[in-house]
């Protein structure tokens, strides 16, 4: 037994070698594009991991000098490992990068800039911004503040309404704030506010709660499209007439598909595109080969999704 | 520790031991009971069936968790195996739609308890042949089970068909005289799993493997098959949770049953099933799982509890109840 892992052992390591030196010898012919993102383990992510295959698909087709590398991790260790493995078997000239968490991942990335690599940061900033060459992101507070501007016009500043929230993080932190500061010009009241970690049968159990506990509801936000989902489907067992909107937030494919199709309840999503990273690839790779420099912030506004422009937020192809 | 033993080792099963197996009885009791003063919807025929209907999944699951504890065992990867099948039985559900029609849900179900006995078989078979720690191959299988419904979802969801979902719906949504569905689905399972378990050689070859290993192996007892089948009658279990699962929300993602397993295993604990294997309480079990998802429910119902704290408020919740039963033996 442990003769045969051992010589399992010893082939992957031969082969990884290979693999390695394979990756040297392009190099050097090569513009080499590192792109390190959060390993799919749910549906935005699922979303960012899809938009980067697709940006290293497509760029690699069309400038034969440029080399994408993708590089998915599960975690912020991981990430950080996978930071240090990416730049010790190569020179790397760019590096896109989604950092799981700022704080764990500012140092690391400074010392793959030292090798005089181009960064580029997305969605989340790192604690130093001086580091990052460019940097791309959606803004969260508008995701919550149109939302909630749309929202008060359609109830006219009248009414009740429950929120629900995501996981403990800064992005949940600014979609509730930009929410809440906007609804606190109007008389609409918020009942009440609770966590359901962005997952569709959290969501629903905690909207059959709200159901329960509230007998006048005129409208949710769930502040992702997941849990959107789970809220719908409650709604619905519930058989109740009181709510008239029901709205996310994140551009999933789904519910961009019921905007398109007019779906009364939930007319209007925003977006928080995961293709954000596609644009960020794109623009380094202007860089390296138009000589297009692009240096920078890119804050990406969070319009609302409409059924006249839905069609330019809908990935029929794309797991989120 | 020493002295509560020594009691219960007397030779004189009064009241006292009645009293210890209505623990998890009356601990449901006053939940209920604090649950009406807090909010007067707590007790509404909706509030109430919603909470025991969805408290189906994971009193389900747990009714298999019964055995592989009773036995001596623990399975961490539960929660990821149950949404494994759920995505292979909805694949198989959309491959088949076209040509079979609504008949594609039942071939789907049965593939769903045949994956689902097979996964519960190869968690048995790596702890029982492979004489490793239970913790640690189900935590292994917990990943692996887990990694493979990302890999088919590519981190998305796995919907299920359109067409499929009216005909399918009535397994969550639906009732029977009343009763919902997944409720009735509950109590065959738990009726099947006590009967097994208390009159059955089967049932009482899990107590002896899991009460002492080697006296059972010394008295012939196959501690190796009885555990390896009650890790199939896990799997079967998952499998069942599975089939009610799909239609409340027609999709499998990769936090579909995330953490279900300490939710399984806290239900199993609190209706006085040991953690170290031997003794078995399946009725307990159940009422472990409703005060699991009661507990939630009143979270969200009652006003003077942080979002921040809930889950701070529940962990304390838990160990009172586990503390009182202490006591109340």
């Amino acid at each position: 037994m442990t003769l045969i892992s051992r010589r399992a052992l010893g082939l992957f390591s031969a082969a990884s070698i290979m693999a390695l030196s394979a990756g040297a010898a392009l190099a050097q012919d090569k513009v080499t594009i590192a792109v390190s993102i959060p390993a799919a383990t749910h549906g935005w992510t699922g979303g960012v991991v899809y938009h980067a295959e697709q940006a290293e698909k497509e760029i690699e087709a069309a400038f034969p000098n440029i080399d994408v590398i993708v590089k998915t991790s599960p975690s912020a260790t991981a990430q950080v490992s996978a930071l240090e493995d990416l730049s010790a078997s190569q020179k790397l000239d760019a590096l896109v990068i989604l950092p799981f968490t700022s704080e764990e991942l500012t140092g690391p990335v400074e010392q793959v800039k030292a090798n005089g690599t181009f960064i580029a940061v997305v969605a989340r900033g790192l604690t130093d911004p001086s580091i990052q060459d460019l940097y791309v992101a959606g803004d969260n507070i508008a995701v919550g503040a149109n939302t909630a501007k749309w929202m008060a016009e359609k109830l006219g500043n009248e009414g009740k309404i429950v929120v629900l929230r995501g996981i403990p993080t800064v992005i949940d932190d600014e979609r509730i704030q930009g929410f809440t500061d906007v609804m606190k010009g109007t008389n609409i009241e918020i009942l009440d506010i609770q966590y359901a970690n962005w997952n569709q049968d959290e969501a629903f159990k905690l909207m059959q709660d709200y159901l329960a506990k509230y007998p006048q509801i005129d409208a949710v936000w769930a502040n992702d499209d997941d849990m959107l989902l789970g809220v719908l489907e409650a709604v619905k067992q519930s058989g109740r007439t009181d709510i008239k909107y029901a709205l996310g937030g994140n551009g999933m494919k789904d519910v961009v598909k019921m905007v398109m199709d007019e779906n009364p309840m939930t007319p209007v999503s925003t977006p928080y595109p995961p293709s954000m990273v596609k644009s960020a690839i794109y623009m380094v790779a202007g860089q390296f080969n138009g000589q297009a420099p692009m240096r920078g912030s890119f804050k990406l506004d969070a319009p609302l999704i409409t059924p006249q422009n839905a069609d330019q937020f809908w990935y029929p192809d794309s797991p989120f | 520790m020493t002295s509560a033993t020594s009691t219960r080792a007397t030779p004189e099963p009064g009241r006292r031991i009645r009293w210890a197996d209505m623990g998890p009885f009356l601990a449901l009791a006053l939940v209920i009971v604090i649950g009406t003063l807090i909010n007067s919807n707590f007790v509404s025929g909706t509030n109430i069936a919603n909470v025991v209907t969805r408290s189906a999944f994971i009193a389900i699951i747990a009714v298999g968790a019964t055995f592989v504890i009773s036995s001596g065992c623990l399975d961490l990867s539960v929660g990821s195996m149950m949404a494994f099948v759920t995505g292979i039985m909805i694949l198989t559900m959309n491959r088949l739609e076209p040509s079979m029609g609504a008949n594609a849900i039942l071939v789907g179900a049965a593939v769903g308890l045949v994956v689902g006995a097979a996964c519960g078989l190869l968690n048995g078979l790596i702890v029982t042949l492979g004489k490793i720690e239970p913790f640690i191959v189900t935590l292994g299988t917990m990943g692996i089970f887990r990694a493979l419904i990302t890999w088919l979802s590519d981190g998305g969801s796995i919907p299920i068909a359109r067409e499929l979902r009216d005909p399918y719906r009535p397994v969550y949504f639906g009732n029977l005289f009343g009763v919902p569905l997944p409720v009735v689905i509950t109590l065959i399972v738990v009726l099947a799993g006590a009967f097994i378990l208390y009159r059955t050689k089967y049932g009482r070859r899990c107590m002896a493997a899991g009460s002492n290993s080697d006296v059972a192996r010394f008295s012939g007892v196959s501690v190796a098959w009885v555990r390896t089948l009650a890790y199939v009658i896990q799997g079967l279990c998952v499998a069942i949770a599975a089939i009610c699962y799909i239609p409340r929300l027609g999709a499998a993602t990769p936090t579909t049953g995330a953490l279900w397993e300490l939710q399984v295993i806290t239900a199993v604990v609190i209706g006085g099933t040991l953690l170290r294997g031997g003794k078995a309480r399946i009725w307990g079990t159940v009422a472990g799982a409703l005060i699991l998802e009661v507990i939630a429910n009143l979270m969200v119902m009652s006003n003077f509890v942080s979002e921040y704290l809930v889950a701070a408020v529940q962990g304390v919740i838990i160990i009172l109840a586990m503390l009182a039963h202490r006591f109340i033996r």
